[in-house]
């Protein structure tokens, strides 16, 4: 008879064969036997947070910059309740979590016991899939059964509810049978009929845009680099999701910048014009669309995408290509160097108006903004950090709200799994505890969380995770002692009433640093940014950094509500003139 | 018009709906049903009406027959959602409209009332396949298989002879001839 193990002992053997170093975590009553284990598996390190959620969004920062599975570990009840924030979040921006929550013994489920809660139903809208384990021999089967879903097809957050008996009870241990690659579902469902079918798309348009999203970095990195080939091979001009760069490098000339509410005048325009629009890996978000009734009217659509339930979902297309992003732009960009070898040449004279007109979109440059000598504004310390940071490999993670959005506009990303930012879900509070995961995971990089005061603060207990593990994270917190973002809508929309988005009574940060054990620096001028900036790359310790910019600053470009892309309003500069230049521009 | 005061587009357009009968496939495990009605719920799918039953003991497989109501963009969806679930193995989707498809609903019918009365209510059904299961001196029990239009007009019908009360299935289906569901 083969050996027993007790159902602690086989969650820590699976983690082993699936080859988990890191768990992030919080103990409790309903998962004492596996923290109790612990001790016996040297491989795996747990790095203990300081709120569940704050778990969760550690492990979605591992596994973003990683490419690996993020593992959580919490008890039951309130356990569970507080992951779900992170784990919704991760399922909508296809992030690949694991996480094993404790439950109340078996013969206790049902009775309303001390920390119980249903957490395989409240979880279920927010998994990919979960699982309530009620018998020690599914134990092994299930963990296994869970990484596969985790990680296969389209990413994504499941979960595995153990009652605290079956952590005690024994059970012989199998090891996972070969992997199978499809989640018991194929993922390339394309044939090579509609691939010659792009190409042939591609060799007519005049007016092409790329349209890469988040899809392109879950891929891997040669799906960053076959889409580098594809972009070069074709001569297109391309623009990226909020959640897609890095997948191509923003400082190069056929980049138009981010796309969508907050993107550049440029992108959204050419999206609006063009002719063929390719979609590689995005799911045609709301954030991106604007106004779906007038979404880029005259196009030919393509959508490239690994989950069919994306295609057609909000915008309907004309050629859908399901299948993950690497095998489709590796069959593509072979076909056409097997047919069509000269399609740089033939494409180059076909689109040379069409990159004349958005040369003329980029010399508005919707990303400027009036400079000043006296306050510090919010971009232009984006732009300092990214100056004085680009000869590092430097990972960022964000925050939600304005100063995400000035992030993504002007720090540019080279390389894929570099930006860690919550898009889908939008939370706020994401991006400490996402900076502790991506710290763990590239223990000597750079790794700067760009932040809001008021969303740092909702995860701010973090801090004292970094300082236990000595990750030495970055903080930059853009104060300007608003919501600004909600402000900025409440000027907008709401007459300028700003209910409740001033943030009175915020902490000294430079002294809540020195609380939690880290060093906090503090910049007040444009004057002093530089030399602080450089002060807190070079401290070798988690910082916090508290950046004091300009308070009513407003993020431009923006795609007002319910309006198509090209009826962007420009910033305020544009605003002081009042001009109107061509249909393109109209201001409201 | 009206300064549009959300941070989310309003779309004005109007798609006809359309009636489908969506046949899924699925392990018999605990919840599975919840993940199914949770899907529909969670994306404001409706569910007319719903039959679930195992089919196949040693598979450990059920069949669930919903007829539901979307424009074909949301009955797409609804598929293809569907499909993403772990535990469901196949999914089939037709129009209510589909010539090819048998659809039949069960309803158990209450009548209480004098002699001539009960006899009048079960000549009514006589085209829907009456069965009495049940016969007091007072009351009858039938049962009729039909569509779901042809119970609901029934109803109203028998009111009149002393239908006190009505239990119904959802609608379940089967592909006319040799073929079957893929």
């Amino acid at each position: 008879m083969s050996k027993l193990y007790t159902g602690a002992e086989i969650v820590f053997k699976c983690l082993e064969d699936q080859e988990v170093e890191f768990i992030f975590g919080y103990p409790g009553g309903a998962v004492l036997p596996i923290y109790d284990e612990l001790k016996n598996h040297k491989s795996i390190k747990h790095i203990l947070a300081r709120h569940e959620q704050g778990a969760g969004h550690a492990a979605e920062g591992y596994a973003r910059s990683s490419g690996k599975p993020g593992i959580v570990l919490v008890t039951s009840g309130p356990g569970a309740t507080n992951v779900v924030t992170a784990l919704t979040d991760a399922y909508m921006d296809s992030v690949p979590l694991v996480c094993i929550s404790g439950q109340v013994p078996t013969h206790l489920i049902g009775t309303d016991a001390f920390q119980e809660c249903d957490t395989t139903g409240i979880t279920r809208p927010c998994t990919k899939h979960n699982w309530l384990v009620k018998d020690v021999k599914d134990l092994a089967k299930t963990i296994h059964k869970a990484f596969e879903v985790a990680t296969t097809g389209r990413p994504g957050p499941v979960l595995v509810d153990i009652p605290k008996d079956i952590q005690f009870n024994k059970s012989s241990y199998t090891k996972q049978k070969k992997q199978n690659k499809f989640n018991g579902k194929l993922n390339n469902l394309y044939s090579q009929k509609e691939i010659d079918e792009l190409i042939k798309l591609i060799t007519k348009s005049k007016k092409p845009i790329i349209y890469s999203g988040g899809g392109v970095i879950n891929s891997g990195t040669e799906a960053s680099q076959l889409l580098r080939e594809l972009v070069d091979l074709t001569g297109f001009p391309i623009t990226s999701t909020l959640q897609g760069l890095g997948a191509f490098p923003g400082e190069d000339t056929q980049f138009l910048g981010m796309l969508g509410m907050h993107g550049t005048y440029e992108a959204n325009n050419a999206m609006h014009d063009c002719d063929l629009m390719i979609n590689v890996g995005a799911r045609f978000d709301d954030r991106i669309t604007g106004k779906i009734d007038e979404f880029s009217p005259k196009s030919k659509k393509v959508h490239i995408d690994i989950d069919p339930s994306s295609i057609n979902k909000n915008v309907k297309v004309d050629l859908a290509i399901v299948g993950d992003v690497s095998s489709v732009l590796r069959t593509t960009i072979k076909t056409i160097k097997k047919f069509k070898p000269n399609i740089s040449k033939s494409n180059k004279s076909n689109i040379s108006k069409w990159w004349e007109q958005i040369q003329k979109w980029q010399s508005v440059n919707s990303l400027g903004y009036i400079n000043s000598k006296e306050s510090i504004k919010p971009q232009y310390a984006v732009q300092r950090l990214y100056e004085l940071t680009k000869n590092k490999d430097t990972f960022i993670t964000t925050e939600v709200g304005q100063h995400q959005m000035w992030a993504a506009q002007h720090f540019k990303f080279d390389k894929p799994n570099r930006w860690m930012t919550s898009g889908g879900l939008g939370t706020m509070g994401y991006g400490l505890p996402a900076a502790v995961g991506v710290q763990i995971a590239n223990p000597n990089k750079l790794v700067i969380d760009i932040a809001g005061e008021a969303s740092v603060l909702m995860t701010m207990q973090e801090m004292s995770t970094a300082v236990q593990y000595s990750l030495p994270i970055k903080i930059f917190i853009l104060n300007n002692e608003y919501m600004g973002m909600v402000r900025q809508w409440q000027e907008l929309l709401h007459d300028k009433n700003y209910s409740e988005s001033y943030t009175a009574a915020l902490p000294d940060f430079v002294k809540l640093a020195e609380a939690y054990g880290c060093v906090g620096i503090r910049a007040k001028t444009p004057e002093e940014l530089d030399d602080k900036i450089i002060e807190m790359i070079n401290t070798d310790r988690p910082v916090i950094f508290d950046c004091l910019v300009d308070k009513v600053e407003n993020c431009f470009p923006m795609i007002p509500s319910g309006k198509p892309h090209n009826q962007m309003i420009l910033g305020p500069k544009d605003q002081e003139e009042n001009k109107i230049t061509g249909k393109g521009k109209s201001l409201v | 018009m009206t300064k549009a005061r959300s941070a989310y587009s309003i779309s004005n357009k109007k798609e006809k709906f359309d009636t489908h009968i969506i046949v899924v496939w699925v392990d018999n495990e605990a919840g599975v049903l919840a993940r199914i009605a949770g899907l529909f719920s969670g994306r404001g799918y409706n569910i007319e009406s719903l039959a679930v039953a195992e089919v196949d003991k040693k598979l450990n497989i059920s069949r669930i027959t919903i007829v539901t109501t979307g424009t074909p963009q949301v009955i797409n969806q609804i598929r293809l959602q569907l499909k993403k679930l772990v535990p469901v193995h196949n999914v089939a989707d037709f129009k209510r409209e589909d010539k090819q498809v048998i659809f039949k609903e069960m309803a158990l019918l209450k009548v209480v009332g004098k002699n001539g009365k009960r006899e009048k209510a079960l000549k009514a059904c006589k085209k829907y396949n009456p069965v009495i299961l049940d016969k007091t001196n007072k009351s009858y029990v039938i049962q009729v298989t039909a569509l779901r239009r042809e119970i609901d007009k029934m109803i109203v019908d028998l009111k009149k002879f002393g239908l006190v009360s009505v239990s119904r299935t959802g609608a379940v289906a089967m592909t006319r001839g040799s073929e079957i569901f893929k």
